[in-house]
């Protein structure tokens, strides 16, 4: 006898309940209660459980357990996965083809070539001699504790995702600007994208790619990481001067005109906030994805917590703060001129 | 050619907010503003506007603020769209337009001046003056000269390369009204195009319109909500209250026979001797006559008639238009002529306010 057979009863159902009982796989809870002999009305009113599928199925076998929620959606992405896959992975694969190139080239460029080269891009983009110093100090820093390899890998990884975010990520958010609809459906995805767990992203990713492509992480890095250019390309675009729009009509200047001429570059200081955001997002997740065989410094802690090599973590950790700073004062430099240019 | 009508607006209508067109009877069996707003959640924008634009002149449209100006100059490229009437534009239904076809007409006929500049921030001075030329695929080594041609025009030599925000807001106005040029355009659209500027400034600024519109005989619709600025400027001077067009004409005569308590309330404060002409005051009599104590062209102000007399009420000035007697002026008409009408009465003052 169990707490809700009354419900059961009183509707009518009892045969359908026991035709299902002997089919109905054992839960945990089964168990637990066989082995106590617990299969029992609550003893007292205090006692009385919630209705949940786990107390109706003790009182019918029929009515589906708990469990068959999970197992139903992991059954479902199961079945849709082969199909996905066809789709996805030709869709993909560029992706992997990039995150291989990028590593292998920032891999075998020699260093003597690949920093000054570095410290050239953050003088053209910053145009400060300070900053473009102390780029290279760090760089120096890390490649002098042999840890040149890792922060290459990891800043090829930022490169590309943080890219592909990018010619992604405005589009997007230029449409967003453009449309009330499509900005209504698009902002509760945004928000589930960015507050979703980052190890939940992995999980269904894990299932639909092998481990062993780059594509994975490349995946996860980028859905993790578009959020902000996306959001920010939008408000910038719908954030722009009504008046300085009214002139541009009033001269006759076409849509097309119109974005390409006016919202976009006075948009420009809210998508560099945005791009500022998505690459130091990229580099969040790039560690964590470490756990999914994306290489780099995140390795590096990774093995800092497995092994219990707390110095290898240490400083692992210090290098990936390290690339934080550089990559946010050089997108913030950028971001300073932008501003000058636009001030009213 | 001096009468040819450019721009003829007739019966427009504009109502804000969801159903316009319901909201259209009640205005057609006269409900007012207020009661629009409160009955029924629409806003009254304009109401049964019908204005004829000569070519070649400048028509001032004036009104205290929200009381349709902006509102109703975007009707006639169209940034706004009526509720009902027409908008005619060289005898072609603005209204009928497709896309292409505005389009042409906002890059070819008429050109517009905003109160707030609305220059591009992240273009160079020269850059934001080629605007219009820009637009219609003019390649930069060809518009260079001529933006350059209309910066100087404006009194702007040697500042093609600086950004908006370096340039006082003067400056800046200058660089809009060059924009405005360099297009081309028969038509020039100014909403409140000085209002934002300082006084002195603003001065200069008319002055300089002035001086361009001798040059250019372009047609100006010019809108203020400052009354020594429509006088200077107005070759027609249309009144909007709430909506509705309540007298336009020529300036003087509205001066001399305003229509409404609300225009000699507006009116009162003005200083007459220097708006009001001769040629207002004057009698037309062109026979000889004894006794006059010099002439005066008729385009003078009546200050300059006062300073020639020296306050002597007894004096009669022979009126000349182009050397030619026209009238006759006497001062004891002109001090008539300087208290404002009778219209302004006390009492009338009282209820317009
Ligand atoms: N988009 C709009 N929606 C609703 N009401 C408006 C809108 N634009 C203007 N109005 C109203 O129309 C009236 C006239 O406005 P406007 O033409 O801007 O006046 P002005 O330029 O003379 O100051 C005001 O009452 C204003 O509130
Ligand atoms: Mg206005």
């Amino acid at each position: 006898m169990a707490s809700y057979d009354f419900l059961f009863n009183a509707l009518g159902l009892r045969d359908w309940c026991d035709a299902g009982s002997s089919t109905a796989p054992m839960s945990m809870a089964d168990l637990i209660g066989k082995t106590k002999g617990a299969d029992a009305p609550a003893a007292s009113f205090w006692d009385f459980p919630f209705p949940s599928m786990d107390a109706l199925n003790h009182a019918c076998g029929s009515f589906p357990q708990s469990r068959a929620v999970t197992k139903g959606l992991e059954d479902g992405f199961l079945s849709i996965k082969d199909g996905m896959s066809v789709v996805l992975d030709p869709i993909t694969q560029p992706l992997s083809w990039f995150l291989e190139g990028a590593l292998w080239l920032f891999a075998t460029t020699p260093w003597w070539i690949m920093i000054p080269l570095m410290m050239l891009v953050v003088q053209l983009v910053a145009r400060s001699v300070a900053l473009t110093s102390f780029v290279g100090g760090c760089i120096a820093l890390l490649a002098f504790i042999d840890y040149y390899e890792y922060a290459m890998q990891t800043l090829a990884i930022i490169f590309v995702c943080a890219t592909i975010c990018v010619v992604i990520g405005v589009p997007i958010g230029i449409a967003m600007s453009r449309s009330d609809k499509f900005q209504r459906i698009a902002i509760p995805i945004l928000d589930m994208l960015q507050t979703l767990p980052t190890f939940v992203y992995l999980i269904p990713l894990i299932f639909l790619f092998s481990v062993t492509e780059p594509k994975l992480y490349g995946i996860a890095i980028i859905l993790y990481a578009i959020v902000p250019v996306i959001r920010l390309t939008n408000l910038g675009i719908r954030l722009v001067d009504e008046r300085v729009i009214e002139a541009a009509d009033a001269f006759g200047m076409t849509s097309r005109q119109k974005l390409l001429r006016v919202q976009i570059p006075l948009a420009l200081p809210n998508i560099m906030a945005g791009v500022n955001q998505t690459i130091m997002m990229s580099l969040a997740m790039v560690v964590i994805a470490s756990l999914v065989s994306a290489p780099g410094l995140g390795v590096l802690v990774l093995r800092g917590i497995r092994n219990l090599e707390l110095g290898v973590g240490l400083v692992a950790g210090l290098g990936i703060v390290l690339l934080a700073v550089i990559l946010d004062r050089v997108t913030k430099a950028a971001l300073a001129r932008v501003n000058v240019a636009h001030q009213q | 050619m001096s009468d040819e009508i450019k721009i003829s607006i007739r019966n427009l209508y504009k109502i804000f907010g969801p159903e316009p067109e319901q909201a259209l009877e009640h205005v057609r069996d006269d409900m007012d503003k207020t009661e629009l707003l409160e009955a029924h959640g629409h806003v009254l924008g304009l109401k049964d506007i019908s204005i004829d634009m000569l070519a070649g002149k400048i028509t001032v449209i004036m009104g205290l603020s929200g009381s349709g100006k902006s509102t109703l100059i975007r009707h006639l490229n169209r940034l706004i769209e009526p509720t009902a009437g027409e908008v005619i534009v060289d005898g072609e239904d603005v209204l009928a337009y497709d896309e292409t076809q505005l389009r042409e007409l906002r890059r070819e006929k008429m050109s517009m001046v905003f109160q707030h500049f609305a220059l591009l921030p992240h273009r160079t001075v020269l850059e934001n003056a080629a605007t219009p030329l820009d637009v219609v695929g003019v390649p930069r080594s060809e518009w260079e000269d001529e933006a350059r041609k209309w910066l100087e025009r404006v009194g702007l030599e040697g500042q093609d390369n600086q950004h908006p925000h370096q340039l006082s807001g003067g400056m800046q106005q200058r660089v809009g009204i060059a924009r405005a040029l360099t297009s081309n355009s028969d038509i020039m659209l100014m909403d409140e195009a000085f209002s934002a500027l300082d006084p002195l400034i603003r001065t200069d600024m008319q002055n300089l319109l002035l001086a361009l519109q001798e040059e250019l005989h372009k047609t100006i619709i010019f809108i203020t909500h400052d009354l020594d600025e429509a006088l200077k400027l107005a070759d027609h001077l249309v009144i909007l209250k709430d909506g509705m067009v309540i007298q336009q004409g020529e300036p003087q005569k509205i001066l001399m026979h305003p229509n409404d308590p609300y225009i000699t309330d507006f009116i009162s404060d003005i200083n007459r001797a220097r708006v009001l002409r001769v040629r207002s005051v004057m009698e037309p009599e062109s026979g000889p006559r004894s006794g006059l104590a010099g002439e005066v062209d008729l385009n003078e102000n009546l200050e300059t008639v006062i300073a020639m007399s020296g306050g002597d009420t007894n004096l009669s000035y022979r009126v000349t238009k182009e050397g030619e007697p026209v009238g006759i002026l006497s001062v004891k008409k002109l001090v008539r002529a300087l208290v404002p009408s009778a219209a302004s009465d006390e009492g009338i003052r009282a209820k317009a306010s």
